[in-house]
C-alpha cells in the first residue's frame, strides 16, 4: 500500500472517531451510558498499554497494577477535591491541617500521582528486579495489597479518610478530556517503544543473557521499564478517580489487576493496538453480556443456564480459551496496520469458501 | 496482656499456621517441579470446602471425608491436565496467566453455582467439641491442626527421600530434561505432585473451615496468596521450610491483630516477603539456585 | 477443540448482538432499579429487588393527567462495586428512567449519587443508611433511617438494659460498618461516661478468623459487643465469640436481620440483638397488613424462605414513595417528581414516611429484635428524639 493512501486512511479514521465523539458529546444525556463505557475503556487501555510495556515488551511479570493505580487515584483525589467540600468528605475525623489547604488543578495532580507511583516502583524494583522474574510477580502483587491496607488504615484517616473513601472528586467536564490525555499517554509509550530503549527492552525479553552480552545493562533497563510503566499506571489510576468521582480502598483490589491482565492477554502481549482493542472489547463486552445474568425464555422454554453470575463464568472461560488456544491474543505481537486489516478480510473470504475455518487470529 | 490471653493467642496462631502450612506444601511442590506459581491452589482449597458442605449433607463423616479428599485430588489433576499441561513448552508467563485464569474461573463458577452468600460449614463430630483448660477455651480441631500438620510433613519428607516416586520428583525438580531422558515419566510425576498437593489442600480445607465455619467463593484467594508467601519464606521447594513458613505467618499475623494492628495483618505477610527477598532470596531452607543459561 | 472454541466465541458474540434495545412505548414510564445482585452484597440486594418487583406487581400503573401509564422496571446490577456502579448508573440515565430505586449498601449509592444529580433524576435509597448518601445531594432521598440514629438506638438499648461497658468491632474499608461503629461509640460514651467503650477492634474485608480480635475483647470483659457487619461475617464473629467462651450480649445493625445468619450461626445465634426497620408480626399500617400475606406468597413463589426481610419491605416502600410522588406531581418529568418528593407523605409498610431537608425519611422509631428458638423475635421498639 502506498504511503499516501495510508495517510488518507489515517485521516479518515481519525475524523470518523472525532465526529463520533462530537456527536456523543452533543447528545450527552441519551448516550451517557456509551460515553461512560468509552471513558472507562480508554482509561483501562492506558493501564493495559503500560502493563504491556513491562510484561509484553520487557518480559517482566508485574502484578502491581491495582496498587500503582491506587496511588495515582488517591493523589489526584486528595489534591483536587474542592477545598470547601472537604469538611463534608472527611466527616469523621476531619482532614489534615496542612493538606486541607492545598488544592491543585487536575493535570499537575495527575502528573504528581504518576510521579509517586514511579518512585514507589523504584523502591520495590531495586531489591526485587535483581532476582528471578517470578519473585517480581509475587512481590508486586503483595505490594498492591500493602498499599490497599495502608490506605484503609484508621491511622491515616486524616489523609485518605481510611474506610470511608473519598467523594466529590471533580468529574470529567467532557469526553474529550480523558480521550486527549489517554491518547497522549499511549503516544508517549509508543514513542518509547520505538526508541533505542524499546529495542533494548525487547532484546531483554527475547534472551537476557544475549542482551547482556550485547552490552545492555539488564538491571538498569528493567528498572526503567518498570518505573515508566508504573508512572503511566498511576496516571491511569488518577483518571479513574476522576471518572468515578468517588473512590475507596476496595476499588483497588487484586481483581482490578486481573482485569487489566485479561485485557492485555486478550489483545496480545507485545502489541499496543492489541491492548487498546482488548480494553474496548472487555469493557464493552462486560456490559453487552449483562443479559447472561437475566433469566432468558425463548418461547415457553426457559434457558436453564442463564442466571446471576453466568456472565462472569462466560468471561473466565473466554480468558481460558484465549490463553490455551490463541496464546497470541487478538494481535499477537503485531500492531494494527491497514494492510493487516485488508489481509484479514481477504483471509476471511477465502476461508469462508473452505468453510469452518474458525475465527482468524486477526493477523 | 495477661498470660491467659497470651496463651490463647498462641493457640490461635499455631492452629492457623498449621492450616497455612498444609496449603503451602502444595505450592512448594508444584513450584519445585514446574516452576509455576499455581494461583488456583487457594481456590481448589475453597472448592474442597464446598464439596464437604454437599457430601456431609448426604453421608456420615467417615464416608464424606474420603469422598471430599478424592474429589479434591481429581479436580486438582484435571486442572493440571487441561490448563497447565498444554502450555508446558510455552513461555513461563503464559502458564502463570493460565493459572490466574483457572483461579478466576473457579471463583466465578462457585459464585454462579452457590451464590456469593457464605454457606455454613457443617460440623464434623468430635472436631468441634470445645475443651476448657482454666481460662483457655478452644475446640478440638485447634489442637489437632498443628499435630496433624507435623505428622503429614514427616510423612512427606519420608516419601520424598525414601521412595522411588520421591526420587523421581527430586530428579524432575533438579533437571526437567535430563530426568525425561533418563526415562522418568514426566507426566505421571507431575500428576502425582498435583495429587499430593491437592490432597493436602483438601485436608487443610477441612481443618481450616471447621475452625472458621463458613465458605464463600473468595475464601480461598487470600489464604492462597499468603501460603505462597509462606512457601517462599521457607525456601521454595523445601517441605519442612513450607511448614516453618506457615507457622511463622500464622503466629505473626495473630499477634499483629492481637496488638491492635489489624490493618496490617495482610500487609505483614507481604512485607515479610519483601524483607526476605532482600536478605535471603532463597528462603530459610532453600537451596542456592543457579540460573540455567 | 479449537473449532469448538471458535464456535463458542461466535455464539457469544452473536447472542450479544441479538439482544437489541427495547424502546419504551409512550404510555410507559421506566423506573430504574439500582441494586447489587452479585458481589459482596448480592444476597441482600436481591431481597431488596424482590420487594421492588412485588411493589411493581401490586401497583403496575400510575395515572397522570388522566392518562394511565404502565410502569416498567429496568434493573441494573451494580455488583456491590463502585466502578461497576458508575457504569450501571450511566446505563440507567441513558435508558431515560424517570426515577431510581436503590441501592443496598451505601458505598455504591454514594458513587452513583453524583451521576443521578447531574442527570437530574431523583433516586430513592431503600436500605442505604450512611448519612453521606443524601448529604449535599438534592436528588437522593431514602426511606431508611440513618446510621447516627441507628447507632444511638443501639447504644440506648444497651445502656437501658444495664450495660456499663461495651466493645466495638468494625470492618476496615467499609463505610457502613466503620460509620455505624463510630456513631455507637459516640452515643454510648455520652450515656455511660468516658472509657465505657473498653475495646475497639477492626478486621479486614474477607477476614474469616476473628479469634485474635475476640481474645482481646474477652480480656477487656465488656457487657455488650457491638459488631455491625455484613451477612457474611456476622455468623463467624458470633460463633467464634461463643467458642472462646465470651458470654457478653452480641449486637448488630440492620444487615443482621437475615435468615442466613441464623442458618450459619445455628444455636450460637440465640440471644443476639439487632435493630431493624420492620416487623412482620406487628404491621404498623394498613399497607403493611396487606403487604405481609401478599409478599409471603410472593416469596414462596420465588423459592425463598417465607420470612420477610426488612430490606424487601424498604424496597417496596421506596417504590411506593416514587409512585406517590408521580401522582402528587401529576407529571412524569423527573424534575417534577423530585420536587414533589420533598413534600410527599405516605403510609408505607415501615410506617408513615415523609422527608426532611436532607431527603432522609423522618423516622423516630426503630424495631429491636432478638433471636429465639431459631427465629427472629420482636423485642421492643425504641424511639429517640433529638
Amino acid at each position: 500500500m502506498k504511503k499516501s493512501t495510508k495517510t488518507l486512511f489515517n485521516i479518515i479514521a481519525v475524523s470518523i472517531i472525532l465526529a463520533m465523539l462530537i456527536f456523543l458529546e452533543l447528545n450527552k444525556r441519551k448516550y451517557s451510558y456509551d460515553i461512560s463505557i468509552i471513558e472507562r475503556s480508554i482509561i483501562y487501555a492506558v493501564a493495559a498499554v503500560a502493563m504491556n510495556l513491562t510484561n509484553g515488551f520487557t518480559g517482566l511479570f508485574s502484578l502491581g497494577q491495582a496498587g500503582f493505580m491506587a496511588i495515582g487515584a488517591y493523589t489526584v483525589a486528595i489534591l483536587t477535591i474542592p477545598v470547601e467540600a472537604r469538611a463534608g468528605v472527611f466527616y469523621v475525623t476531619g482532614m489534615n491541617e496542612f493538606l486541607s489547604k492545598i488544592e491543585l488543578p487536575f493535570i499537575p495532580a495527575l502528573l504528581l500521582g504518576g510521579f509517586f507511583a514511579a518512585v514507589l516502583a523504584g523502591l520495590i524494583g531495586i531489591p526485587v528486579l535483581r532476582l528471578k522474574s517470578d519473585y517480581l510477580a509475587i512481590a508486586t502483587l503483595g505490594f498492591s495489597e500493602i498499599i490497599r491496607s495502608i490506605i484503609a488504615s484508621p491511622q491515616l484517616n486524616m489523609i485518605t479518610n481510611g474506610s470511608y473513601g473519598l467523594k466529590k472528586i471533580p468529574r470529567f467536564p467532557s469526553i474529550f478530556v480523558p480521550m486527549i490525555l489517554c491518547s497522549l499517554c499511549i503516544l508517549i509509550i509508543v514513542m518509547l517503544i520505538n526508541s533505542s530503549y524499546g529495542r533494548a527492552f525487547k532484546a531483554i525479553r527475547e534472551d537476557e543473557t544475549a542482551a547482556e552480552a550485547m552490552g545492555i545493562n539488564l538491571f538498569r533497563h528493567k528498572l526503567t521499564s518498570f518505573m515508566i510503566s508504573s508512572f503511566f499506571t498511576g496516571i491511569a489510576g488518577g483518571l479513574l478517580a476522576s471518572y468515578m468521582g468517588t473512590i475507596d480502598s476496595g476499588t483497588f483490589k487484586i481483581t482490578l489487576t486481573y482485569d487489566i491482565l485479561l485485557i492485555m492477554v486478550l489483545g496480545g502481549m507485545g502489541s499496543v493496538t492489541g491492548s487498546i482493542l482488548g480494553s474496548f472489547l472487555v469493557t464493552a463486552g462486560r456490559e453487552w453480556l449483562r443479559f447472561f445474568d437475566q433469566p432468558l425464555t425463548l418461547g415457553s422454554w426457559q434457558v436453564p443456564l442463564f442466571r446471576t453470575g453466568f456472565r462472569m463464568v462466560v468471561f473466565s472461560i473466554l480468558l481460558m480459551i484465549v490463553v490455551l488456544f490463541y496464546s497470541k491474543g487478538l494481535m499477537g505481537s503485531k500492531e494494527f496496520s491497514w494492510e493487516g486489516l485488508l489481509g484479514f478480510f481477504k483471509n476471511l473470504f477465502t476461508r469462508k469458501q473452505k468453510l469452518n475455518g474458525g475465527v482468524s487470529n486477526g493477523k | 496482656m495477661s498470660l491467659a490471653t497470651f496463651l490463647q493467642h498462641c493457640l490461635t496462631g499455631i492452629s492457623l499456621g498449621g492450616a497455612y502450612a498444609l496449603i503451602a506444601i502444595g505450592y512448594t511442590m508444584v513450584y519445585g517441579i514446574l516452576r509455576l506459581i499455581n494461583f488456583a491452589h487457594g481456590d481448589l482449597f475453597m472448592i474442597a470446602g464446598y464439596l464437604m458442605i454437599f457430601t456431609l449433607a448426604d453421608f456420615p463423616w467417615y464416608i464424606a471425608i474420603p469422598i471430599v479428599l478424592i474429589g479434591t485430588v481429581v479436580i486438582g489433576i484435571v486442572i493440571e491436565r487441561l490448563a497447565y499441561k498444554p502450555l508446558r513448552s510455552a513461555p513461563r508467563m503464559s502458564i502463570m496467566i493460565s493459572a490466574i485464569g483457572v483461579s478466576l474461573l473457579l471463583q466465578n463458577l462457585a459464585t454462579y453455582l452457590f451464590t456469593a452468600l457464605p454457606r455454613g460449614y457443617p460440623e464434623i463430630p468430635y472436631l468441634k467439641r470445645i475443651y476448657q483448660f482454666g481460662p483457655l477455651s478452644a475446640s478440638f480441631v485447634t489442637f489437632l491442626t498443628p499435630i496433624l500438620t507435623m505428622a503429614l510433613v514427616f510423612l512427606m519428607v519420608m516419601m520424598i527421600n525414601k521412595t522411588k516416586i520421591g526420587m523421581a520428583m527430586r530428579a524432575v525438580s533438579k533437571d526437567y530434561e535430563t530426568a525425561e531422558i533418563m526415562g522418568i515419566k514426566i507426566n505421571s510425576v507431575v500428576s502425582f505432585t498435583f495429587a499430593i498437593g491437592s490432597l493436602l489442600a483438601g485436608i487443610g480445607s477441612i481443618l481450616y473451615f471447621t475452625d472458621r465455619m463458613s465458605v464463600n467463593p473468595f475464601s480461598g484467594s487470600l489464604p492462597g496468596l499468603k501460603c505462597f508467601v509462606a512457601a517462599v519464606l521457607g525456601g521454595i521447594g523445601s517441605i519442612p521450610g513450607a511448614m516453618i513458613g506457615g507457622f511463622i505467618l500464622g503466629i505473626g499475623e495473630t499477634f499483629l491483630v492481637a496488638l491492635g494492628f489489624s490493618t496490617f495483618s495482610d500487609a505483614f505477610t507481604f512485607i515479610l516477603l519483601i524483607v526476605m527477598l532482600l536478605v535471603k532470596p532463597t528462603g530459610l531452607f532453600g537451596e542456592k539456585a543457579t540460573e540455567k543459561v | 477443540m479449537k473449532k469448538f472454541a471458535s464456535l463458542f466465541v461466535l455464539v457469544v458474540v452473536f447472542a450479544a448482538m441479538l439482544t437489541g434495545f427495547a424502546y419504551a412505548a409512550d404510555d410507559e414510564i421506566t423506573i430504574g432499579v439500582f441494586e447489587p445482585v452479585t458481589g459482596e452484597n448480592g444476597g441482600g440486594g436481591f431481597q431488596e429487588v424482590l420487594g421492588v418487583r412485588y411493589a411493581n406487581e401490586v401497583y403496575p400503573t400510575v395515572e397522570v393527567g388522566g392518562k394511565t401509564f404502565n410502569i416498567k422496571l429496568f434493573e441494573v446490577d451494580n455488583k456491590s462495586d463502585k466502578t461497576e456502579a458508575v457504569t450501571a448508573a450511566q446505563n440507567l440515565v441513558s435508558q431515560g428512567v424517570k426515577a431510581v430505586v436503590g441501592s443496598y449498601g451505601s458505598g455504591v449509592s454514594i458513587a452513583a449519587g453524583e451521576i443521578f444529580a447531574e442527570a437530574e433524576i431523583p433516586a430513592m435509597g431503600a436500605s442505604c443508611t450512611n448519612p453521606q448518601v443524601t448529604l449535599g445531594n438534592d436528588y437522593y432521598f431514602r426511606v431508611a433511617f440513618l446510621d447516627p440514629f441507628q447507632g444511638t438506638v443501639m447504644a440506648n438499648y444497651a445502656f437501658q438494659n444495664g450495660a456499663k461497658t461495651a466493645a466495638v468491632i468494625t470492618q476496615l474499608g467499609d463505610d457502613y460498618s466503620s460509620g455505624l461503629g463510630s456513631f455507637f461509640v459516640t452515643a454510648f460514651t455520652k450515656l455511660a461516661g468516658e472509657g465505657s467503650v473498653v475495646s475497639q477492634e477492626q478486621f479486614q474485608t474477607n477476614q474469616t478468623d476473628f479469634k485474635a480480635i475476640l481474645t482481646n475483647v474477652k480480656a477487656a470483659n465488656p457487657d455488650v459487643i457491638f459488631a455491625p457487619s455484613s451477612i457474611a461475617t456476622a455468623p463467624l464473629i458470633i460463633k467464634q465469640a461463643r467458642e472462646l467462651g465470651i458470654t457478653a450480649k452480641i449486637m448488630g445493625g440492620d444487615t443482621w436481620e437475615n435468615v442466613t445468619i441464623i442458618e450459619n450461626a445455628g444455636a450460637d445465634a440465640e440471644g443476639i440483638v439487632l435493630s431493624t426497620f420492620f416487623d412482620e408480626a406487628d404491621p404498623a399500617t394498613d399497607e403493611a397488613k396487606k403487604f405481609v400475606p401478599g409478599f409471603k406468597e410472593y416469596l414462596v413463589k420465588n423459592n425463598q424462605p417465607d420470612v420477610i426481610p426488612a430490606v424487601s419491605a424498604l424496597g417496596y416502600d421506596a417504590y411506593l414513595a416514587i409512585l406517590t410522588a408521580i401522582k402528587n406531581a401529576d407529571s412524569v418529568d423527573s424534575i417534577a417528581i423530585r420536587d414533589a418528593l420533598v413534600t410527599t407523605e405516605f403510609n408505607g409498610v415501615t410506617g408513615q414516611i415523609s422527608f426532611d431537608e436532607n431527603g432522609d425519611a423522618v423516622k423516630q422509631l426503630a424495631v429491636i429484635k432478638t433471636v429465639e428458638d431459631g427465629a427472629f423475635k420482636f423485642l421492643q421498639t425504641v424511639t429517640v428524639t433529638e
